[in-house]
């Protein structure tokens, strides 16, 4: 089958129920979309499916149905996206496993929300899992990066 | 800076403690330094200073062997070095290094000795020293126990400063000045007109010096790096997903494999039939192993998916298969036969309660999980001379040492290279994904084989936190508290960590009532007994060890003592604390909290005060009973850490730590039904969520002249604070972690 991940084609030959998660990982080499739980529970596969968040360890190959961004094409290193700015700014990261998850999460929560309450952020980011504890990082990035999309 | 002096001039790796530790075993092998493991690599023109800096012609490498699981070991590390040695942290590259016996742990002894951290007595410092003669002997490469800044403040500036000075001697070589007319700065030395050399231009000539040993530390007012934020080295990358863990590693020719072994942890496997499995897509082989069966596929979800195809017969546990009977055997040891040691018997707490009418309660703590977000994993490749061993590990050396006698070959066989870890909070202190990758890369000899848990896996063989009780009774009069008599039973997870390690420490185990009988108050009358429950479910050190769990135990039981004495939780302990340090903290957390100032109904506050790791830490909770659950509002917290590296780690590393012990005493624990852990993933055992998280408000005290850790001391004073603020907010006081059991969180 044929995917397109962070605007690259790639034509896969892959079980139609296999997991996203582990075709972009083992298959395509992604190895920026992590894997935490396999069941959706911890959010670190968290990539985009047409600008929204989606579980890549519950969405199955066969179900893809629009372009993939994962975190290595939101932005790269050279070329930060707002959230990674952000995250940089606020120095969010402890073992960083999860901010992969966390990063393609609130990008895709701000690119409908730019100006979200307290408890919008909370609705939107508590499905992503952080062992680490870096929330209250996570809340001021999110903002920081809600301030700059809103060019404000 | 006499003391800093007196350091410089003593031989380079061996300490104070070293030397006084010869005693006990030998003065020679005491005192010899380990050899430069970068020496041994070395090409021409390569400038291996000591263990810890590496210049060539190319660049400028800092080793820094303590290894980062999120702490921001790696980036301390290379600040210390850093800050003597004069480059700026874009010039240099890290590295792990090999696992030498140079990089043991000089600070580890500290917390292992039954001394209070700040008892400066003969006996306490003898016993310290003899310990840190057995790390130095042992080679313990050990990255825990809070110590990578203690163990490398000191040290690693050193290195920084040798480097330094041997570059100032090669440049003055080089030009004909005299080396105290030579200057450093950003990685070059600056001769007096201003001309610059670069310190990788000097390399080659550095390399043909002996290093000059005879150097000073620079006085805190001439930091550059030390105590000022700095941006972590690893930001970058792990905010664009290009870090790379262990379990991402990509190696040439690498195959896939997990495993499923015996749910019921460290029983054998008694049969399996694999018929279902075989002849799916992309299986390669099918392994037997005596604990459970390994598929080696050609990607990780193939071998999952195979797993789940294959039945199994497993044989029973060989602890009690449901967790009553944990309880039970936890109640049956409070018994004069299974005391580990009486840490305290202050005053007459015998006679002061029998003339009161003492107030009892009794508390229990679960076995909790670690379950860090990066799955176990391991990448092993097995040839017939060597062996390679990709793994994110807190012991590298003894990774090679345990595999070594494993597949019957040397040491020096063995090569580790150390991962950047996804987390621990001890999990990779343990060996199942190493011996379980390398019983599955022996069976296919030159072909580098990546094995993954799942989490499912990775839940049912996590070695989880001691399982304990602590039975409280205690008095008060005039409103003060007088006496104050706690018993501790947990199982022992330093022994059931010893023992697998073949290695049983001797003496008490000092972490069943750390955190408890070092509390920094003057009870009149203060009991504190540990009691060993024999090994029941394998344990092993969880984030803060004993503490997370005796800490709760004592703070808890302290502020129903005051409560019934009807005296203010902070004005209390402030009368009862009898250490500057203890009582800076728990001042500090009374300010900034406003300690005493009116709240809005339904608002409750609790403080407790744990010192764990040399480090005492305050924490104020409070807590709204909103009538749809308990929201934690907000959290204070203070330490005492003598010197903070790195302001920025610092904070997120304090809050994440009350995150923690929050999250854990609120919605956390493993329970055993038929011998396996009922919580199979994160839905069953979640820590905190952000929407749960309070603001949390830091701050470092520098009073102490001594440098420690922060790792772990945040942990324990969150779960009793938390409860006493329950306390306070609704009169329920939760004697039980976790306390989702006996009330709602928002």
């Amino acid at each position: 089958m044929r995917l397109t991940v962070d605007g690259i084609s790639h034509e896969v030959d892959v079980e139609p129920d296999m997991p996203l998660l582990w075709v972009l990982r083992d298959v395509l080499g992604i190895t920026g979309v992590k894997y935490g739980c396999g069941i959706a529970a911890c959010g670190a596969c968290t990539v985009h499916m047409d600008g929204e968040a989606m579980r890549s360890c519950q969405l199955a190959a066969g179900d893809v149905t629009g372009e993939i961004t994962t975190i290595e094409g939101l932005g790269t290193p050279e070329a930060l996206h707002a959230v990674q700015e952000a995250w940089i700014t606020h120095q969010v990261a402890q073992c960083g496993y999860c901010q992969s998850g966390q990063i393609m999460q609130a990008a895709s929560f701000l690119a409908r929300n730019t100006n979200p309450t307290d408890a919008e952020i909370n609705d939107a980011m508590s499905g992503n899992l952080c062992r680490c504890g870096t929330y209250p990082r996570i809340r001021a990035a999110v903002k920081t990066a809600a301030t700059t999309l809103r060019g404000s | 800076m006499g003391r800093l002096k007196t350091i410089a001039r003593r031989s380079f790796i061996v300490g104070s403690v070293a030397i006084a530790g010869g005693v006990a075993f030998g003065t020679y092998l005491v005192r010899r330094d380990p050899a430069n493991p970068l020496a041994q690599d070395a090409a021409a023109g390569d400038a291996v200073f000591n263990p810890w800096v590496r210049i060539n012609a190319e660049r400028i490498t800092l080793v820094t062997p303590h290894m980062d699981m999120g702490q921001g070991a790696t980036a301390l590390q290379a600040m210390l070095i850093a800050e003597e040695l004069d480059v700026d942290l874009d010039q240099v590259t890290t590295t792990y290094g090999v696992p030498s016996a140079a990089y043991y742990n000089t600070a580890l002894a500290a917390e292992a000795v039954p001394f209070r951290s700040n008892d400066q007595g003969l006996a306490a410092g003898a016993m310290r020293s003899t310990m840190g003669a057995v790390m130095k002997v042992l080679g313990a490469q050990v990255t825990g126990g809070s110590t990578s800044v203690p163990d490398s403040f000191d040290k690693l500036r050193m290195a920084g400063a040798v480097a330094r000075e041997t570059l100032k001697a090669a440049a003055a070589r080089e030009t004909g000045f005299e080396a105290y007319q030579l200057k450093t700065q950003s990685g070059a030395v600056v001769l007096p007109d201003g001309t610059r050399i670069d310190y990788t231009a000097l390399a080659a000539t550095a390399a043909q010096i002996d290093p000059v040993t005879d150097v000073t530390l620079r006085a805190p007012s001439e930091w550059r790096l030390i105590g000022k934020p700095q941006q972590r080295l690893d930001v970058v990358a792990k905010s664009t997903g290009t870090q790379i863990y262990g379990i991402d590693l990509q190696i040439d020719g690498m195959v896939h494999a997990s495993v499923r072994m015996n749910p019921r942890k460290g029983a054998p496997m008694l049969g399996f039939d694999a018929s279902g499995a075989e002849g799916m897509r992309g299986v390669l082989q099918i392994l037997a192993l005596p604990y459970g069966v390994a598929v080696i596929a050609d990607n990780t979800w193939r071998a999952f998916r195979a797993l789940d195809q294959i039945t199994f017969d497993w044989a029973e546990a060989p602890f009690p298969a449901e967790q009553a009977d944990h309880w039970a055997e936890v109640e049956a040891s409070f018994t004069p036969e299974r005391l580990d040691r009486q840490w305290r018997n202050d005053g007459d707490v015998e006679a002061v309660l029998a003339g009161a009418q003492a107030v009892e309660a009794e508390y229990r703590a679960p076995y909790v999980a670690h379950q860090p977000l990066e799955p176990l994993s391991a990448v092993v490749k097995v040839t017939p001379g060597r062996v390679d061993i990709w793994a994110a590990h807190q012991l590298p050396r003894f990774v090679q040492q345990r595999v070594a006698a494993r597949l019957d070959m040397q040491t020096e066989q063995i090569f580790v290279h150390n991962q950047y870890a996804g987390g621990s909070f001890g999990h990779r202190l343990e060996f199942d994904n190493i011996d379980v990758t390398v019983d599955v890369a022996r069976a296919l000899p030159g072909v580098p084989v990546k094995l993954t848990f799942s989490r499912e896996e990775d839940f049912a063989q996590d070695y989880n936190r001691q399982i304990g009780m602590a039975r409280g009774r205690g008095a008060h009069g005039n409103g003060q508290v007088t006496a104050l008599d706690l018993e501790i039973a947990t199982v022992s997870a330093a022994r059931s960590q010893s023992g697998r390690l073949g290695a049983p420490v001797p003496g008490p185990d000092t972490q069943i009532a750390a955190g408890a009988w070092n509390m920094r108050y003057a009870v009149p009358h203060l009991r504190v007994r540990a009691y060993a429950v024999p090994e029941l479910a394998p344990t092993s050190s969880w984030r803060a060890v004993g503490a997370s769990t005796a800490g709760f135990f004592a703070e808890s039981f302290l502020d129903e003592l005051i409560h019934a004495a009807g005296a203010d939780p902070m004005a209390e302990r402030l009368r009862l604390v009898n250490d500057g340090d203890a009582r800076r903290v728990l001042e500090a957390v009374a300010e900034m909290s406003d300690w005493g100032a009116p709240l809005p109904p339904g608002t409750g506050r609790g403080v407790a005060l744990v010192t764990s790791f040399g480090v005492p830490v305050a924490e104020v909770v409070e807590v709204t009973d909103t009538g749809n659950g308990i929201r934690i509002d907000r959290v204070w917290v203070a330490a005492e850490v003598g010197r903070v590296v790195d302001p920025v780690t610092f904070e997120n590393v304090v809050a994440g730590g009350v995150i923690w012990g929050l999250g854990h005493a609120m919605n956390s624990e493993i329970t055993y039904a038929d011998g396996r852990a009922e919580q199979s993933n994160y839905h069953m055992a979640e820590g905190m969520r952000l929407h749960q998280c309070p603001v949390i408000e830091v701050r470092a005290l520098e009073h102490n002249p001594a440098i420690r850790g922060i790792g772990e001391p945040p942990v324990p004073p969150a779960a009793p604070a938390l409860a006493n603020a329950i306390f306070a907010a609704t009169g329920k006081r939760l004697r039980a972690m976790p306390f989702y059991h006996e009330v709602d969180f928002v």
